[in-house]
């Protein structure tokens, strides 16, 4: 009943191709986006901004990055950390070399560089797939590290090789408390996520899907392989570089290159296959579940303590949250192996139905 | 979104409750690590801190103020610590300080604490540079960092060799973690070499760290006369073992000090017998104030770690080191601002400028021999710079040296130059000491 669209007649191609064709979703994203960037930063408290909302919002963008790689073209890749620290190394360098380089440049200049290292370890991705190419993959992870440890240049010769982040000023206005930093990162995250979106509607995301689906068949029909692959890399990697900025200039302020780790690049490749390969949303609730729901467990555990006394000895407590979110993971991918996104989807199916099924 | 509402729950009640602790006590969030892989270091680090603790509010407190911590867990992990560090800070009153007891997290406070006025320690770790308290006036790097921690290492194969000056002529080893904290003594060994006269044979070993036989053939071959190794986590019993394998003598490699705990050596078995590291703190019950946390803390059944075999390991013993000098730095503040009263963060940021922790003041706090002397100040928040060097008989640590230090004005300019540019890059106009009280 609510989410019935009788009623609702498409009388132009745009309207029908339009990206929320569905007049109770357009009302949902206005009311999400007017949440986000209204609500939010009226209401909530600098512990949830900086410990919670900035770094899902960079990881949701990163496994967004990731999804357009390996859920749209189908290209594994355990590398997503290695071009976010990319974007975050040269985005600092960019600021620190360049006079007078507006800052945002400086981000865009890191997932530039970010997109020319992806196609570079994409190109072994013309001839391997599947796991080969995600060990291909690995390799950029190791390499990229190495690199940044080994060449003072990244680093601007820091003895303890790490960067420091420059301040973030933005037309001369200084991002500084962490509401500020949450509304640029909610912006820049907006609109690259609605880019993401139109991309896989359009033209290059149906020949990545394509690809995905079977590239030989693909090849026939007249896509040429290679540039949609390394497509999909660079552009997965501009995604990935910007959000590792993002990561070093909003998040952590001193990063080393050990912050963007083997482990960070599986976390990212877990978000979008709890959250739901091959879409958009699953990105974000992926990100979500995986830097929350820890964080939660914890908190709901001394809570417990808290309320009810229990003395729970801390080492008891800690393995405890990772057993719990352990079993959540596996219970939330045996409910619905497509993840998360899924999970919306099939209920708006039943909403659309609602309360008269077949 | 069931997961998102229970955020909100926990966090509102969670704060609710907070506001309902008594006032009147000094809160320390204590930024913990019980699980993964660095556990060990991690719940023998804050056990003994929590030890330490839990024996001064036996006693009454610092001047009658009870000190409140509360842990949370962090996994080693950068975000989940930023995440526990802007959790606890503002519970119970504010926090006074803050020890993350790992790199990553340290790094990702940086700012914050700068920007929140929090003191932040990193004893034993972190940058170097930020021992120079004119730029970073909110960190501490209490004790030695690993740069003076590298000039005494050289100081202490010079004294093996018979004289610094005996080092000339010397091959020395470095096998390090192939990252930022291996390479960070790089500088000062390269600087060190050049001015002894020693070549330094640079040998890096990919982390982990688990094959480490091209590693070591490479030191066969070159023979050189000691091998410094800068290793963390399972690099470190590795490369004992291998280097017993291919024969080269265990009392010529030099440890790290994060390469000098039992856990570094124990699963390296009969190998490691004369193995000799670098320690910022010695290990064992034999101190005063170990015998009264045994006797008075586990005791009364109140100890932190449950594996009571563990009690003075040399990461307990560096935890009762850490909680030892920060309640100095406290009692310090309370001294200038008033006795008995809570300290906010920035009287404690005086407190830890202002530590004199001299051979007598340790003798009466039950620690001498524990720890090195430390005496800090506005422009040093190292205080120090000794460091010990242990032998693993096969038992246990047995102390080869006192505490000693190695050329600290040499690093002290280095620190100095470093700090500058840092400065000069963030553009922080640097602290005039001379102004500070």
């Amino acid at each position: 009943m609510l989410y019935r669209e009788a009623g609702q007649f498409k009388e132009t191609y745009a309207a029908d191709s339009a990206i929320f064709p569905i007049l109770q979703d357009r009302i949902g994203v206005a009311l999400i986006v007017l949440v986000a960037f209204v609500v939010i930063p009226l209401v909530a408290s600098p512990y949830l901004f900086s410990a919670i909302l900035i770094p899902c919002l960079i990881l949701a963008l990163a496994a967004l990055g990731l999804n357009l790689l390996t859920g749209y073209a189908g290209q594994l890749s355990l590398g997503a950390a290695a071009f976010m620290a990319v974007g975050a190394f040269m985005s600092y360098n960019f600021a620190l070399r360049v006079p007078h380089i507006p800052l945002l440049l400086t981000f865009v200049g890191g997932g530039l560089s970010a997109a020319a290292v992806g196609i570079l370890f994409g190109l072994p991705s013309l001839r391997i797939r599947g796991f080969y190419l995600a060990v291909a993959t690995l390799a950029a992870q190791f390499f990229i590290l190495w690199c940044l440890t080994k060449v003072g240049w990244f680093t601007n010769d820091n003895p303890s090789g790490v960067i420091t982040a420059q301040a973030i000023v933005i037309a001369g206005y200084t991002f500084d408390s962490p509401q500020e930093k949450y509304l640029l990162v909610l912006s820049i995250v907006t609109v690259m996520a609605v880019a993401a979106k139109n991309m896989v509607r359009g033209n290059v995301g149906r020949q990545w899907m394509a690809i995905r689906d079977m590239d030989v068949a693909a090849e026939v029909i007249g896509i040429r392989p290679m540039r949609s692959k390394l497509l999909a890399f660079a552009i997965s990697s501009f995604y990935c570089g910007v959000a590792g900025a993002l990561f070093a200039y909003a998040y952590l302020g001193t990063v080393e290159p050990e912050a963007y780790s083997l482990d960070l690049s599986f976390r990212i490749l877990f978000m979008i296959i709890i959250g739901g390969i091959g879409t958009v949303m699953g990105a974000f609730l992926g990100s979500a579940f995986i830097v929350m729901i820890p964080i939660a467990l914890s908190t709901f555990v001394e809570f417990l303590d808290g309320t009810l006394h229990l003395g729970v000895p801390s080492s008891v407590s800690s393995n405890l949250e990772l057993m719990v979110f352990g079993a959540l993971i596996i219970f939330f991918l045996i409910v619905e192996p497509y993840g998360l996104a899924r999970i919306w989807q099939i209920t708006k199916e039943k909403l659309r139905l609602w309360p008269f099924p077949h | 979104m069931k997961w998102f509402l229970r955020v909100l729950v926990g966090i509102a009640l969670a704060a609710a409750a907070s506001v309902a602790t008594a006032q009147g006590e000094q809160f320390i969030p204590l930024l913990s690590y019980r699980v993964g892989p660095y556990a060990a270091g991690g719940s023998g680090y804050f056990g003994g801190a929590i030890d330490y603790f839990t024996l001064v509010n036996m006693n009454g407190g610092i001047n009658g103020v009870k000190i409140l911590w509360e842990e949370c867990e962090t996994e080693y992990n950068a975000a989940r610590g930023v995440e526990c560090y802007e959790r606890l800070k503002t519970r119970h009153g504010g926090a006074s300080t803050v020890e993350p007891l790992s790199t990553g997290i340290a790094y990702g406070l940086f700012e914050r604490v700068a920007q929140d006025k929090i003191p932040m320690t990193t004893n034993g770790y972190g940058l170097a540079i930020s021992a120079d308290g004119r730029v970073f006036p909110w960190v501490f790097p209490l004790g030695t960092t690993y740069w003076d921690q590298a000039a005494a290492m050289v100081a202490y194969l010079g004294q093996k060799a018979g004289g610094e000056a005996k080092l000339k002529g010397k091959k020395i080893a470095f096998l390090y973690h192939d990252s930022a904290y291996g390479k960070e003594p790089i500088p000062v060994l390269d600087a060190l070499a050049a001015r002894d006269g020693f070549t330094l044979i640079k040998i890096p070993i990919t982390p982990p760290g688990n094959t480490q036989e091209s590693q070591w053939l490479q030191v066969r071959q070159q023979n050189p006369d000691y091998a410094i190794l800068w290793g963390f986590g399972v690099m470190n019993p590795v490369a004992i073992k291998t280097a017993a394998k291919l024969g080269y003598p265990r009392d010529r490699i030099l440890g790290v000090w994060w390469a000098g705990s039992e856990e570094d050596v124990i699963p390296a078995g009969a190998a490691a017998k004369g193995y000799v590291t670098a320690a910022f703190s010695a290990g064992g019950t034999n101190f005063p104030v170990m015998q009264e946390i045994v006797k008075r803390v586990y005791g009364a059944g109140k100890g932190n770690l449950e594996d009571k075999s563990r009690i003075g390991s040399m990461y307990h013993t560096r935890g009762v080191t850490y909680g030892i000098m920060i309640v100095e730095a406290i009692r310090q503040a309370q001294a200038h601002f008033g006795k008995g009263k809570v300290m906010t963060p920035e009287q404690v940021r005086w407190g830890l400028e202002h530590i004199d922790l001299t051979e007598a003041r340790l003798k009466a706090l039950g620690a001498s021999g524990l720890f090195p002397p430390v005496k800090t100040s506005c422009a040093d928040h190292e205080g120090s710079g000794m460091v010990k060097f242990q032998q693993w008989d096969g038992k246990e640590f047995k102390t080869l040296t006192p505490f000693m230090a190695g050329d600290r004005a040499f690093v002290h300019q280095m620190v100095v130059q470093g700090a500058d540019k840092y400065a000069a890059e963030k553009k922080i106009t640097p602290r005039d000491c001379s102004k500070e009280m």
